[in-house]
């Protein structure tokens, strides 16, 4: 039973990965890499890891997938029009390298692929055969909440301190980001130096003015 | 005061004059500069003086002393030691420079009064006779290199002295160039001498040759080789052949310079070196014929150049080139003692007939071309004595100085023998050659039709030019700093010039007397103490050959000058006849043996080829393009090449990241 | 199954990822894949933590989580910046720091 929900999972893992690679429109890779989390959730309860199953589904399903939604909704699919390509028009860009870098990118994947197998699989870990410790259910036994909680609060306090510094942190870094510069009224890029020309000023020989980078105002 | 203080007081006197004239020379009103720097060498002369009692008093063995002030350095078997030798040879060269200078300085006061350069030229005069006499007193090889080099950088700065000229100025740099081929050979041959005698000290030096420091094995080849060498040195001081272009060239300087420099001291230095290392020349049979010859052909070819120069000074230059020939001639046959009193004879004579031409040449508002003078005599009397004194002991006229000196050195070379027979007829030639062109000179600068500035200034008043030129080019000069002054002082105007050349005339006529050829051996005697070891310093001469030489000398000198009577004061136009006839001969002696286009052609060409080659070729392309640039261009393009890795496409570098993580966990797999 | 399934899949999803990165030019899809490489290396930990039967491993997965939870958070709001200002959401064409 267990291993007919083990494959199952899997390819549902495998299938939603490849998804997100390849399907064309950005909504479809959300929507292939929420089957993805969602098949690594059945995953990790087989894996007896209760606790951070709910917590995949909820809050990376749940939270983080539904922001993508949103910000996909509202930024757009942008790159790679199926439709431009079946006409055959030149993509920005060469699409000529484009399919040098994704031959060159399967094979670096392969690459890695194999070492991680040669890695993970083939170095007589011991434990690999076998279906892991023992395990026998209870109130705070392995996996559990009160587990997870009791492992939080005394030997990983810090780390549990510092992840949730660092949420405060990245929910202030997106407010700032992303908020509007004084009234309503967009501004234009217009001439003025874009931000990254400031400390790069034209005529004093950086690298970037060597390379032709620096916009001329 | 004891010997060794007073000679080191001879040497500070100098010293102090030349960095308080430095030092103060914005601040000295008016000629003080020159009283203040004659002050100094008159002190110093006054020291030579003491010096002179003080060695007389001691014993005959007793008379060389060795007085270091500062033992500098003695490391991996060099000492080189501050150290001076007093002896009676270098108290003869003490007094002879002293003595000129003071006179020479003293001229100065009214010569150079109207430079605005004034302090500048007495604080060098004063550092040259320091040099000088450095120089002599040397009992270290060292401080004998150290006054060598000091003498040649004053002459350098005193010929340039008038530093807006450019015939000055190339000049000078001529004279120093030549000068260091000498200080290179000077150095050179010390190392080849230190060899073998393993220290620097002069004395010792003897002493080690005397015990047969040279006796084994490459002795013998190194110590003719290190005589041939200081020898060069000496060529290039005192102005040999092949050395001697820098002389006539040298004449840019102002006059007294040339008087001081190079007529009574600096071309002298190499006779004194002769003398002074006699021991190891007695030992170097070859080095000794070498300086004969040389001085020999030197004073034939000099005196042959001198026919037929124009310019007044390049005429005694020549003369003095021919003189020292003498003398180098004489030294390098073993006659010690009568070249050094031909040296203090010639400095007497040289200095007055070269203070007597700067009274001319005043009187001409700076012209120099015999062909623009004539008819001074009544103008210009006491010059024109001068010049009659200087002239007659030149050309070695009974009883003047020069006669007894001159033909003492001719005596002593006929009595080796052998093929010194050459060189005595060949003396004797030159002495004739010698009075012909004094005689030429006097009678056309001070007979014939009086020139304009001649008849200007009988009627009582100096010639002035209306705008000050150049005398060897032409061009237009000022009197600023760097020209000679507005001013030109004659003799007959100013004391301190008729004080000077009154002296030294007297120097001329009587210094001959002090030692007459048999009669007394002041010089001999004198000298005996530093020349103890030599084996060629006889005493006894042949009576029948001295009288012979005594003679022929006299009827040479009387015919030189009837000869250069008749041709230039009886028939003016035999002198352009002849040289019509003889143009060849002309040619060779006005183009000064072509010696000059020699060594342009062989030496400066090539130098400045390379030069240019170096500058254009090497430099640019080789240095500027080929390193310089070469690296620029490889820098950049390694740049560009790593730059390119920085495309800023974030898949490019994701790939990298990829790449990067598949090859170390490869090379960990492997590893395990 | 052994522990070793798991493993695999983890290691097919994490090259997925890779080659994902390393492909895509959208932005969002490119942080999209990311999040694939994350979760792989999440399977892994679980995994392993399973085998050990210590807890370490399922907090580290957890913290990974917060993390990637941060970095989306950062991303997406650099997204939109860049789409405020008209710039084009294409990696390729957004290459000023270069050079």
């Amino acid at each position: 039973m267990s291993q007919a929900l083990f494959f199952i999972a899997a390819l549902g893992a495998i299938a939603g990965a490849c998804g997100v690679v390849m399907l064309r429109d950005a909504f479809f890779s959300v929507l292939a890499l929420v089957a993805h989390l969602v098949s690594l959730a059945v995953l990790f309860l087989l894996l007896r890891a209760e606790f951070v199953a709910a917590v995949q589904v909820v809050v990376y399903a749940g939270a983080v997938m539904v922001l993508y939604v949103f910000v996909v909704a509202y930024v757009g699919g942008g790159e790679d029009q199926p439709a431009l390509a079946r006409r055959g028009e030149q993509l920005r860009g060469d699409s000529s390298a484009g399919a040098h870098v994704r031959l060159g990118a399967a094979l670096l994947g392969g690459a890695l692929a194999v070492e991680l197998f040669i890695a993970l699989l083939g170095t007589g870990l011991k434990g690999i055969g076998g279906h892991g410790a023992g395990y026998s259910p209870g109130p705070q036994t392995f996996g559990t909440p009160a587990y997870i909680g009791k492992l939080l609060l005394t030997r990983f306090l810090l780390a549990f301190e510092v992840a949730s510094f660092l949420l405060l942190i990245a929910a202030a870094g997106a407010v700032v980001l992303a908020a509007r510069r004084g009234g309503v009224r967009e501004e234009e890029p217009g001439p003025g130096l874009a931000p990254l020309d400031m400390p790069r000023p034209a005529g004093t020989g950086t690298m970037a003015e060597a390379a032709g980078a620096v916009r001329r105002q | 005061m004891s010997l060794a203080v007073l000679a080191w007081l001879a040497l500070a006197f100098p010293l102090a004059g030349t960095i308080v004239l430095a030092l103060g020379y914005r601040s000295l009103p008016g000629r003080s500069a020159g009283w203040i720097g004659t002050a100094s060498i008159a002190l110093s002369f006054l020291a030579a003086l003491g010096a002179l009692i003080r060695l007389q008093e001691r014993a005959g063995a007793h008379r060389q002393v060795v007085s270091t002030l500062w033992h500098y350095a003695v490391t991996a078997g060099v000492d080189a030691h501050v150290s001076i030798l007093v002896d009676p040879l270098s108290v003869l060269m003490l007094l002879v420079v002293s003595g000129v200078s003071t006179l020479i300085h003293l001229y100065s006061v009214s010569y150079m009064a109207s430079d605005r350069g004034i302090a500048r030229f007495f604080s060098y005069l004063n550092f040259f006779v320091f040099s000088m006499l450095l120089l002599v007193l040397a009992g270290n090889f060292l401080l004998l290199i150290v006054g060598w080099a000091f003498v040649g950088a004053a002459s350098y700065l005193l010929i340039s002295f008038w530093y807006r000229r450019t015939t000055a100025t190339r000049a000078g740099i001529e004279a120093f160039v030549i000068n260091v081929v000498g200080d290179a050979g000077l150095v050179l041959g010390t190392y080849f001498i230190f060899k073998h005698t393993h220290t620097l000290d002069v004395l010792g030096s003897f002493h080690a040759t005397s015990a047969g420091a040279f006796a084994h094995g490459s002795g013998h080849g190194d110590l003719v080789a290190g005589c041939v060498l200081l020898l060069l040195g000496a060529f290039a001081k005192s102005a040999q052949i092949p050395l001697h272009t820098w002389l006539p060239n040298a004449m840019e300087g102002p006059t007294p310079v040339s008087a001081l420099i190079h007529a009574a001291t600096m071309v002298t230095a190499g006779v004194y070196l002769i003398a002074r290392m006699h021991p190891l020349f007695e030992r170097a049979a070859a080095a000794q014929d070498v300086g004969a010859v040389v001085g020999a052909a030197t004073l034939l070819i000099a005196g042959s150049i001198a026919l037929a120069q124009t310019d007044i000074k390049r005429v005694i230059a020549y003369s003095t080139m021919s003189q020292i020939g003498y003398m180098i001639m004489g030294v390098s046959v073993g006659a010690y003692a009568a070249g050094l009193f031909h040296l203090m004879t010639h400095a007497f004579f040289k200095a007055l007939l070269f203070m007597a031409a700067g009274s001319l040449i005043g009187a001409m508002a700076g012209e120099q071309s015999l062909d623009r003078m004539g008819g001074f005599r009544r103008a210009l009397p006491f010059t024109y004595a001068s010049f009659l004194i200087g002239g007659l002991a030149l050309a070695g006229v009974p009883p003047f100085s020069g006669f007894f000196s001159k033909d003492e050195i001719l005596l002593i070379t006929g009595e080796r023998g052998g093929w010194h027979w050459a060189l005595y007829v060949v003396g004797y030639l030159g002495a004739l050659l010698t009075a012909i062109y004094t005689f030429r000179m006097i009678f056309r600068a001070f007979h014939g039709e009086p020139v304009p500035e001649a008849r200007e200034l009988e009627h009582g008043h100096v010639a002035h030019a209306e705008v000050p030129r150049n005398p060897a080019t032409g061009e237009a000069e000022d009197t600023d700093v760097g020209f000679p002054g507005p001013e030109h002082a004659i003799a007959e105007r100013a004391r301190p010039m008729r004080a000077a050349m009154a002296l030294l005339a007297l120097g001329a006529i009587g210094a001959g007397f002090v030692q007459i050829p048999q009669v007394d051996f002041v010089i001999d005697d004198f000298l005996r103490p530093s020349f103890g070891d030599s084996s060629l310093y006889a005493t006894h001469t042949r009576n029948g050959l001295l009288v012979v030489g005594l003679v022929l000398g006299t009827v040479l000198g009387l015919a030189g000058i009837a000869i250069a009577y008749r041709v230039w004061v009886r028939r003016p136009a035999i002198a352009a006849s002849l040289r019509a006839r003889a143009r060849p001969l002309y040619e060779l002696l006005i183009n000064k043996w072509y010696f000059d286009a020699l060594i342009e052609a062989l030496l400066v060409r090539p130098a400045a080829a390379v030069g240019r080659l170096a500058a254009e070729r090497v430099e640019r392309e080789v240095v500027d393009e080929g390193l310089v640039g070469g690296t620029t261009v490889l820098v950049r393009a390694g740049s560009a090449a790593v730059r390119a890795a920085q495309s800023g496409f974030v898949r490019y570098y994701a790939a990298l990241l990829v790449l990067g993580v598949a090859a170390v966990s490869l090379y960990f797999l492997l590893q395990s | 199954m052994s522990i070793a399934w798991y493993l695999a899949v983890s290691a097919v999803v994490f090259a997925l990822g890779a080659i994902g990165v390393m492909t895509r030019r959208n932005p969002l899809v490119l942080l999209l894949c990311l999040e694939l490489m994350l979760n792989g290396a999440n399977l892994a930990l679980i995994a392993f933590s399973r085998m050990w039967g210590n807890g370490d491993g399922q907090i580290l997965a957890l913290i990974v989580m917060t993390v990637a939870a941060c970095e989306v958070c950062i991303g997406l709001g650099m997204i939109v910046a860049i789409y405020r200002r008209r710039l084009p959401i294409d990696v390729d064409e957004l290459r000023e720091l270069q050079g």
